[in-house]
């Protein structure tokens, strides 16, 4: 239970971080540290070089600017948990990070280092999903931004380049008085969920649904964008009804069975999820 | 900068300034451990899921089994050594895990400390469920977690008392 021995390298600034990258043989990417670290101290992970983004400044931070809430990768989560320009701007995000890990995790962790690892239960892949992110990268051949759905390759992989890094996430904002909710289910606080729902929605003076995101993750190998569920409920007056139509969407969903849950308790579970997100988000969001 | 492999760390610990030369492999809760000879923090999944393990760094709670050595350059830890003002005298929280017999075999008690540190220096007055969230990253298998609630409330009103006493 002890790391293997690698060369460890903490370079300031992202040029540099990617040259060595691109230089080293066998070479990993440190972030906040809460699942490679795990993985080095298992050594499941064995890489002959580490180089810790930990030193570079350039890469954290939160900012707004042109309607995008932008956040450097290696922005602590709890950066944006205690944030009040996130909280004020995006609220879906502070209230999903409370459940993501522990205080002890998300002081470390980071919001990169969350997207990156990609893990399919994971809740910041799934505001990803959600608010339609886009990630900006830094390779030897330059910088490239990645909307979240090419970026989510599949299960715990990205379509990052081996020289590549994520800088920072991008965050398309939503208008004030939009409604959000996200909700997930796990055995213990702190968990990774077997479902969890990411919703945001905007109403109109007649409370019908003028637009509206649905994501789910947990039941797929990256987080599902609820296409089908979406479209149903757009330009509809929300109720109990038409959100338990939208969440039978969930049937069409392929979760695979594992220790945690088998797959069809997994499929249920997002469906009730989707509904109580659903109905949460549009309880929160304004007549306008 | 000297092999890749080794580092020179220069770090406060409990208020001490101290230096070591080190493989940088190591993480920080056998750098504690080891090379310092603080014991109290103990290691327990040594994969980030029971908390044992848990330290301040710069007055955060972290898992020290989740943080290399070399990543604690220049910062101040605290461990469950330096959380009682001086010797024989115990730290509020330590007095009242006492008292409501919050702790049996001991493991879990460090981390729970150092987690239950940082919450009451940032809530002035948790409530149980805040605390119970708190400390919903420590693990303990023995004394189970209603004496530990009951003692970190406790600590918090005597702390919230003392900072009123000496306004």
């Amino acid at each position: 239970m002890k790391p293997p021995a690698f060369g460890y390298h903490d370079p300031q600034t992202v040029s540099a971080a990617v040259h060595l990258l691109a230089s080293l043989p066998n070479a990993r990417v440190l972030a906040g540290g809460q699942s490679l670290m795990p993985m080095l101290n298992m050594r499941v992970v064995l890489p002959d070089h580490l180089i810790d983004l930990n030193g570079v400044a350039e890469m954290s931070g939160v900012s707004i600017r042109e309607g995008l809430l932008v956040i450097g990768a290696m922005t602590r989560q709890r950066d944006i948990e205690f944030s009040d320009s996130v909280m004020a701007h995006c609220p879906i995000l502070p209230e999903a990070l409370l459940q993501v890990g522990h205080r002890q995790t998300r002081n470390r962790g980071t919001v990169g280092g969350s997207l990156c690892h990609l893990d399919p239960s994971a809740e910041l892949p799934c505001l990803a999903a959600v608010m339609d992110a886009v990630i900006e990268t830094a390779s030897p051949r330059g910088r490239r931004q990645i909307t979240f759905a090419d970026f989510a390759s599949s299960y715990m992989t990205t379509s990052l380049d081996p020289d590549e890094i994520a800088t920072q996430a991008q965050f398309p904002l939503w208008p004030q008085g939009h409604g959000y909710a996200f909700l997930e289910f796990a055995r213990r606080h702190g968990d990774f969920a077997l479902a969890s729902a990411a919703v945001l929605m905007t109403t109109d003076a007649q409370g019908r649904i003028s637009r509206i995101a649905v994501a789910l993750s947990g039941v797929g190998p990256a987080p599902v964008r609820m296409q089908e569920a979406e479209q149903g409920l757009l330009g509809q007056v929300g109720g109990a009804d038409l959100f338990a139509q939208a969440a039978k969407t969930c049937a069409s969903l392929e979760p695979q069975d594992d220790i945690h849950a088998p797959a069809a308790y997994r499929k249920r579970l997002a469906g009730v999820m989707m509904r109580r997100a659903l109905e949460k988000a549009y309880g929160r969001a304004a007549r306008q | 900068m000297t092999s890749p492999f080794t580092r020179t760390v220069e770090l406060e610990v409990n208020g001490a300034p101290c230096a070591r030369t080190i493989n940088v492999r190591r993480h920080l809760a056998d750098f504690l451990r080891h090379d310092l000879g603080l014991t109290g923090t103990h290691v327990g999944c040594e994969h980030g899921v029971c908390g044992a393990c848990t330290v301040l760094v710069d007055g955060q709670s972290i898992r020290s089994c989740l943080m290399l050595a070399v990543q604690a350059h220049g910062k101040q830890v605290t461990t469950i050594e330096g959380l009682a003002p001086s010797p024989g005298v115990l730290h509020p929280l330590q007095a009242a895990l006492h008292k409501h017999h919050g702790l049996q075999c001991g493991f879990c008690t460090p981390g729970m400390l150092t987690t239950l540190v940082e919450l009451l220096n940032t809530v002035r007055n948790p409530s149980a469920d805040e605390v119970r969230i708190a400390i919903s990253g420590n693990i303990c298998r023995c004394t189970g977690y209603e004496g530990i609630v009951a003692a970190a409330l406790e600590a918090a009103e005597v702390i919230a008392a003392s900072k009123e006493a000496s306004k």
